[in-house]
């Protein structure tokens, strides 16, 4: 086996250099220690602590071309995925990659808000926490919902995706697949497309990217994107073809049917003509320009087919990146110190 | 006959422009005289050693949220006057946002009842604007005055339809009472807590300032119009006490009134997502607090009031959006202003003591908040050099969802009486 895999140590070597080209990149010093029991966002995080996730991922995508795709790293430990709002691609890929880890799973889902049913957030945790669980992966439609949820209980919690707030493991993943393909962080521009008001995929890239080195334009119309999210570190376009020249990711955010009715643009004809990603626009683009998706896609709407599965596009990469970054999170945070 | 003797304090009543060390004789229920207490007076009196204490007219509080009748787990009238009692206040104003609403006048005679059989601070009722606190048609204000309401407002929601407001004021200036407005345009309301770039960053839905602004610049041009008496309650932004300013430069007849936290905390505070921090309006910017804290002290904000509003504790266990808005400050307001504006040298005790007592009873038409002779004898007497912590868990009020445990705070009401009595002493 050429790759060695952490096991139980707190001490993790990253045991593959990231990028294979590009230029240096700060990577974690060989003695970094991992401390923190909860992952609830890329805004409390260090640069460092980042590229240790993707460096810890990075050993872990190995396991998946093993024919035993399992590592005992969390055995005996449960995980609880507590998702009070949809998903699917998330849900699946945290599933796997705790299975992966050997950790048991409980799995709770909950359509709508957990009080309109009854009983609080606060509530449902608590109950489940008292069959012993060591680590809460937490979706949920309200922001801060996992923070609240953090400050209550001992065991660890994972963020995966908190209202309009954040969504750490997306933002990792999408990092780790950029670093992948282009081999650098540092010093490329990525536009991120859409509506940057209520996501939180686009509010964790642009935390993470900054951090990283890289520079992050939000595009879309004024009533998706809030201007004080400059004060995040980003700039704002308003015109998704003026900055196609100049950028080297563009990824573009799934438009929410819900908020459409909201009034907040006019058509989704209207919004494909001004936002959408075809192949007349990616021609505009640099040549090896990345082009992302978090998925679900609408197909014609934010971005066409031709695009979403020309040979620019990542989007396939990505989720399986995604089952690594889950894992490196799930094992870091339950060594993490409590 | 009971008679009490506070002597030695440093008697401030602004309404008098009194400020100097002498004694306070109260005789029953009024007060008997300010100056030397004779031996005459002091035959069978209480005496009260005040010396290096401040004796002033009893604290005003023109927004308390009772919770009776409808949510009694909360607080009570009660334990509201007995929070009251402990934080320094003879008086406080009762919000009709109970359930049902106090939009009637059997209501309003309900909370004067429940305050007399209480007898601690006083409870002084306002009443809806509208029926039910629907916003659509006014409630019957005649029969409420009549009844004892003191003021009207739909608090919790702003009046939206302009010709109900226009409506609404006239009526009251025929009564003599003042509208106290909510200012926020509901069709600008939506979010938990200030827009800015901390709620871009927490991902939660903002509640711009300009949604208040633009109905207090709505209802000063129909205060213009009408001439009728109008007060802003809770203003939270720089643009707002402008507001006031200039429309207090006109001469129109419109008053303002400041929360604790609107003076101490900015929108950074809802960074751990703790529902004690969110309240509506919302906590803004240190500009904003600056602003206030200077409307405060050149008088365009006439008065400070709590907003005391108490929730339970399952109910602010909630997600941050999920959560109700406000929160609790009664048990420990003044320490809290002292904070804000004398600890700031931004305000003197004078000062400070006008805006809590003649201030909040000139809104209200009231006699109470001086010491004149002949007056009721609601007096405070407050130790304003005692350092002291904020300790939630010990508060009189039934509720916990107050942010300050644990502030270090200078400057407590010692003793607090109404109606000549000793209703708290520390």
């Amino acid at each position: 086996m050429a790759k060695k895999v952490p096991m139980s140590s707190k001490k993790v070597k990253p045991a593959v250099k990231a990028a294979k080209s590009g230029p240096a990149e700060v990577l974690p010093t060989e003695d970094f220690l991992w401390t923190r029991k909860d992952l609830l966002g890329l805004d409390e995080l260090s640069p460092q602590e980042i590229l240790h996730i993707l460096d810890t991922a990075e050993s872990f995508k190995e396991v998946s071309t093993r024919s035993i795709k399992k590592v005992p790293a969390m055995r005996g430990k449960v995980a609880a995925l507590l998702f009070f709002e949809d998903s699917t691609r998330t849900r699946m890929s945290f599933e796997l990659a705790a299975s992966r880890l050997s950790a048991d799973t409980l799995l709770f889902t909950a359509k709508g808000s957990s009080v309109s049913k009854g009983e609080t957030t606060m509530d449902t945790v608590r109950n489940i926490e008292a069959m012993g669980v060591d680590v809460f992966v937490i979706r949920h439609s309200q922001s801060g919902a996992p923070h609240m949820v953090a400050q209550k209980v001992e065991a660890s919690i994972i963020n995966a995706g908190d209202g309009s707030h954040e969504h750490p493991t997306q933002a990792l993943l999408d990092i780790f697949t950029i670093r992948q393909r282009l081999g650098r962080l540092a010093g490329l521009k990525v536009a991120i497309v859409g509506d940057i008001a209520h996501s939180r995929v686009a509010r964790s890239n642009i935390l993470g990217l900054k951090k990283l080195g890289a520079e992050v334009i939000v595009v879309g119309p004024p009533t998706l994107v809030p201007n004080k999210i400059t004060a995040m570190g980003c700039s704002i376009s308003h015109s998704l073809d003026d900055v196609l020249e100049e950028v080297d990711v563009v990824n573009m955010l799934r438009i929410q049917f819900e908020r459409f009715g909201g009034g907040l643009f006019p058509s989704l004809r209207e919004y494909h003509k001004i936002f959408g990603m075809t192949s007349k626009r990616l021609a505009k683009c640099k040549k090896d320009v990345l082009i992302m998706h978090p998925g679900p896609i609408n197909r014609g709407v934010e971005i066409t087919s031709e695009v979403a599965d020309g040979p620019n596009s990542c989007i396939l990469q990505q989720v399986t990146n995604g089952l690594a970054i889950r894992m490196a999170v799930l094992y870091l945070v339950s060594q993490g110190s409590k | 006959m009971s008679k009490i003797i506070i002597q030695n304090g440093r008697v401030i009543d602004p309404a008098c422009g009194l400020d100097e060390v002498c004694d306070v004789v109260i005789l029953n229920d009024v007060i008997d005289k300010i100056g030397q207490a004779t031996k005459t007076d002091a035959r069978g009196a209480e005496i009260i050693d005040a010396k290096g204490k401040i004796v002033c007219p009893g604290l005003i509080d023109l927004h308390v949220h009772c919770r009776e009748p409808g949510h009694e787990e909360e607080e009570t009238i009660e334990t509201a006057a007995a929070a009251a009692v402990a934080g320094g206040f003879t008086a406080i104003c009762a919000m009709p946002n109970t359930h049902p609403p106090q939009d009637n006048d059997t209501a309003i005679q309900y909370v004067i009842q429940r305050s007399a059989e209480a007898s601690l601070a006083r409870v002084l009722p306002v009443g809806c604007v509208t029926k039910e606190r629907e916003g659509e048609e006014l409630a019957e204000m005649g029969l409420m005055c009549e009844a004892g309401a003191v003021a009207f407002t739909d608090d919790g929601e702003g009046i939206a339809d302009a010709k109900l407001m226009q409506r609404a004021l006239q009526y009251a200036s025929m009564l003599g009472v003042p509208i106290l407005q909510h200012c926020q345009d509901p069709s600008l309301f939506g979010g938990s807590m200030n827009s800015g770039p901390i709620a871009v960053r927490l991902g939660l839905d903002g509640i711009a300032g300009s949604g208040e602004e633009i109905m207090l610049r709505r209802d000063l041009e129909l205060v213009e119009r009408t001439g009728a008496r109008y007060h802003a309650m809770h203003i939270s932004t720089a643009g707002s006490v402008d507001l006031i300013r200039q429309a207090k430069s006109q001469g129109l007849p419109v008053t303002a009134e400041a929360t604790p936290h609107h003076l101490l905390l900015s929108d950074a505070a809802c960074m751990t997502y703790d529902p004690n921090f969110k309240m509506n309006p919302p906590l803004r910017t240190m500009d904003d607090i600056e602003a206030l804290r200077a409307g405060v002290a050149d008088g365009t904000i006439d008065c400070l009031a709590t907003d005391h509003a108490p929730h339970s504790h399952e109910e602010k266990e909630l997600e941050f959006a999920l959560a109700p808005f406000g929160i609790i400050s009664l048990d420990v307001a003044l320490g809290l202003y002292a904070l804000a504006l004398i600890d700031t040298k931004i305000c003197d005790w004078p000062k400070l003591i006008e805006r809590m007592t003649a201030g909040p009873a000139k809104v209200i038409n009231s006699n109470l908040g001086t010491l004149g002779m002949g007056c009721p004898a609601d007096v405070t007497v407050i130790d304003p050099d005692k350092h002291w912590t904020v300790h939630v868990k010990n508060f009189v009020s039934k509720s916990r969802n107050c942010p300050y445990d644990g502030f270090k705070l200078k400057g407590r009401a010692v003793m607090t009486i109404v109606d000549g009595q000793v209703k708290y002493r520390l």
